[in-house]
């Protein structure tokens, strides 16, 4: 891990876009589906428990 | 399959009814397609080498974007009063009504573009070999653009935003036409030999039209579930 | 129609067996990447023409094979809902669109990214490129038209006839842009042709081809999942599952 390595012969620039870029995105959409699918699951939780509590 | 003949001439013909009753479907889309061009001519300036160059391919983009904007036109109507669900319940087969649907269109709304085109084609002086490449390519495209256009529309017939997401849909499926129709028009203003690219697009609407009325038919059959 | 995978296709059972199996997917996927990405960066020797630009090559070409690939997958999974009526098929097919559409994204930009000190531009009407621009189009539209009908059902099977005539159109739209491509530039020499590749090469875009294939699967069976929650959120095993799982 040197200088040399990040310079990438010059062209830095558009390797570490592309690198950076494709990992923000994989990163995001692996997350996100994670988190809707507890946002979801909290959901249907809190309203079958408000229907047991109303009958 | 006479009366599934009789049935389809049938609805061709009381489409085409409609359409002399409503000239504004024929008409506007017409204005529109030379006002496409008109704008072309104003943004490229008067210099007439480069508008000759790239006059050809405006026409077909206009072509594009007027067949488009008429689509609505194929399904709306019989959907808002009903007449759709008739012929879905109809004991001829739903594709066959679906092709003499597009078939209508067509007539009412290709047929004179394809008129206008040429009077607008002379006027901007092409070449006679432009203008006769011109007409072959819009008479072997056109249907492919009216049968893809079908499937599309039956697609979105009613839904909110149709229009636009029609176009987003089809115009994509029709670049292959636009490919080949340019091309062939690009060859004969070179004096180039056309055939390759006209075997091309009567291929892509023979393929359309086995298609195409199958595929509208499913998606007239789904949006109506 | 009785189809093998009736049992394990329905939804409740794959909600199950794809939860259990993704940990060791994401397992997997990660020892894939950082295998990938070691050998790419570290290992893979620069390219005598291009030299160290030509990495973009182990995200850029993993990402292009994706976008065909997963619309492959969409199109059969509608077309499985359209026909047999296999509700898993409709979901997979709307949980694919949205990364397929951002693998294409992804093959757009860094193919672009790669054409710029290659090319001196960043865009060119090169075949292969112009093709996957055409494909981002047809994801949109077939993401619009699911986001425009309400009735997941109906969307489903609207959504499944789009596919299915796109991926008619898909060869018929390579192959007449390749045609315009040489009509209009000549043969070019493109990038991926390259006669051979070096196998120290070569390893790296396998391993990240496959890594891209493994995070695929991952993120669209938890995708998967997420549409099953919303789509049969009335059934009592979701409900259970949400008691045992949520916080209330």
């Amino acid at each position: 891990m040197d200088a040399q390595f990040f310079a990438m012969g010059g062209y830095a620039f558009f390797v570490w876009f592309s690198y950076g870029l494709s990992a923000i995105v994989l990163l995001a959409n692996a997350f996100l589906p994670a988190r809707k699918e507890k946002m979801l699951l909290n959901r249907i939780a809190q309203r079958v428990h408000g229907t047991k509590e109303n009958s | 399959m006479n009366s599934a003949i009789r049935s389809a001439s049938a609805v061709t013909a009381r489409d085409l009814r409609r359409f002399v009753r409503r000239q504004q479907d024929v008409v506007q889309p017409l204005v529109f397609f030379v006002i496409v061009i008109t704008l072309l001519g104003l943004a490229i300036g008067p210099e007439s080498t480069i508008f000759a160059q790239i006059a050809p391919a405006g026409v077909w983009i206009a072509v594009l974007l007027a067949t488009t904007i008429n689509l609505d036109s194929m399904f709306l109507s019989d959907y808002q009063d009903g007449t759709i669900e008739l012929l879905v319940l109809s004991a001829t087969p739903l594709p066959v009504l679906v092709a003499a649907k597009i078939l209508a269109h067509w007539l009412a709304s290709a047929c004179p573009q394809i008129v206008i085109s040429v009077f607008v084609a002379t006027i901007l002086g092409f070449e006679s070999t432009v203008i006769g490449a011109l007409v072959l390519t819009l008479l072997l495209g056109s249907p492919i653009l009216s049968l893809i256009g079908g499937v599309a529309s039956a697609l979105t017939v009613g839904l909110r935003g149709g229009a636009m997401l029609q176009a987003l849909i089809i115009l994509p499926l029709y670049m292959p036409t636009l490919i080949f129709a340019t091309a062939a028009m690009h060859n004969a203003a070179l004096e180039l030999p056309i055939d390759a690219e006209l075997y091309f697009l009567a291929g892509l609407a023979v393929l359309a039209a086995t298609l195409a009325p199958f595929a509208a038919a499913a998606a007239l059959r789904i949006r109506l579930s | 129609m009785n189809l093998p995978f009736h049992k394990y296709g329905s939804p409740k059972y794959f909600y199950s067996w794809s939860l259990m199996l993704s940990p060791w997917l994401i397992g997997f996927c990660v020892l894939l990447f950082a295998v990938g990405l070691y050998t790419g960066l570290f290992v893979a020797p620069a390219d005598y023409q291009q030299g160290e630009s030509f990495r973009i090559i182990y995200v850029h070409v993993p990402a292009a094979w994706m976008s065909l690939f997963i619309y492959v997958v969409m199109a059969s999974a509608a077309a499985s809902g359209l026909i047999w009526h296999v509700k898993l098929g409709d979901m997979i097919a709307r949980a694919s669109a949205p990364l397929g559409a951002w693998f294409t994204f992804l093959a757009l930009v860094t193919g672009s990214l790669w054409g710029k000190p290659m090319w001196g531009t960043y865009w060119v009407w090169d075949a292969r490129l112009t093709s996957e621009l055409i494909l981002l189009f047809l994801y949109l539209g077939y993401i619009a038209l699911q986001g425009a009908i309400d009735d997941r059902r109906v969307a489903a099977r609207a959504g499944a006839i789009v596919a299915l005539v796109g991926t008619v159109n898909l060869p018929i739209i390579h192959y007449s842009v390749e045609w315009w491509n040489t009509l209009h530039q000549g043969p070019t020499v493109s990038k991926l042709d390259a006669p051979s590749i070096a196998p120290s090469m070569l390893m790296p875009l396998l391993i990240m081809a496959v890594a891209y294939t493994v995070y695929f699967v991952v993120v669209m069976f938890a995708r998967t999942r997420c549409e099953i929650l919303e789509f049969e959120r009335n059934a009592a095993w979701v409900k259970e599952r949400a008691l045992e799982k949520g916080v209330v």
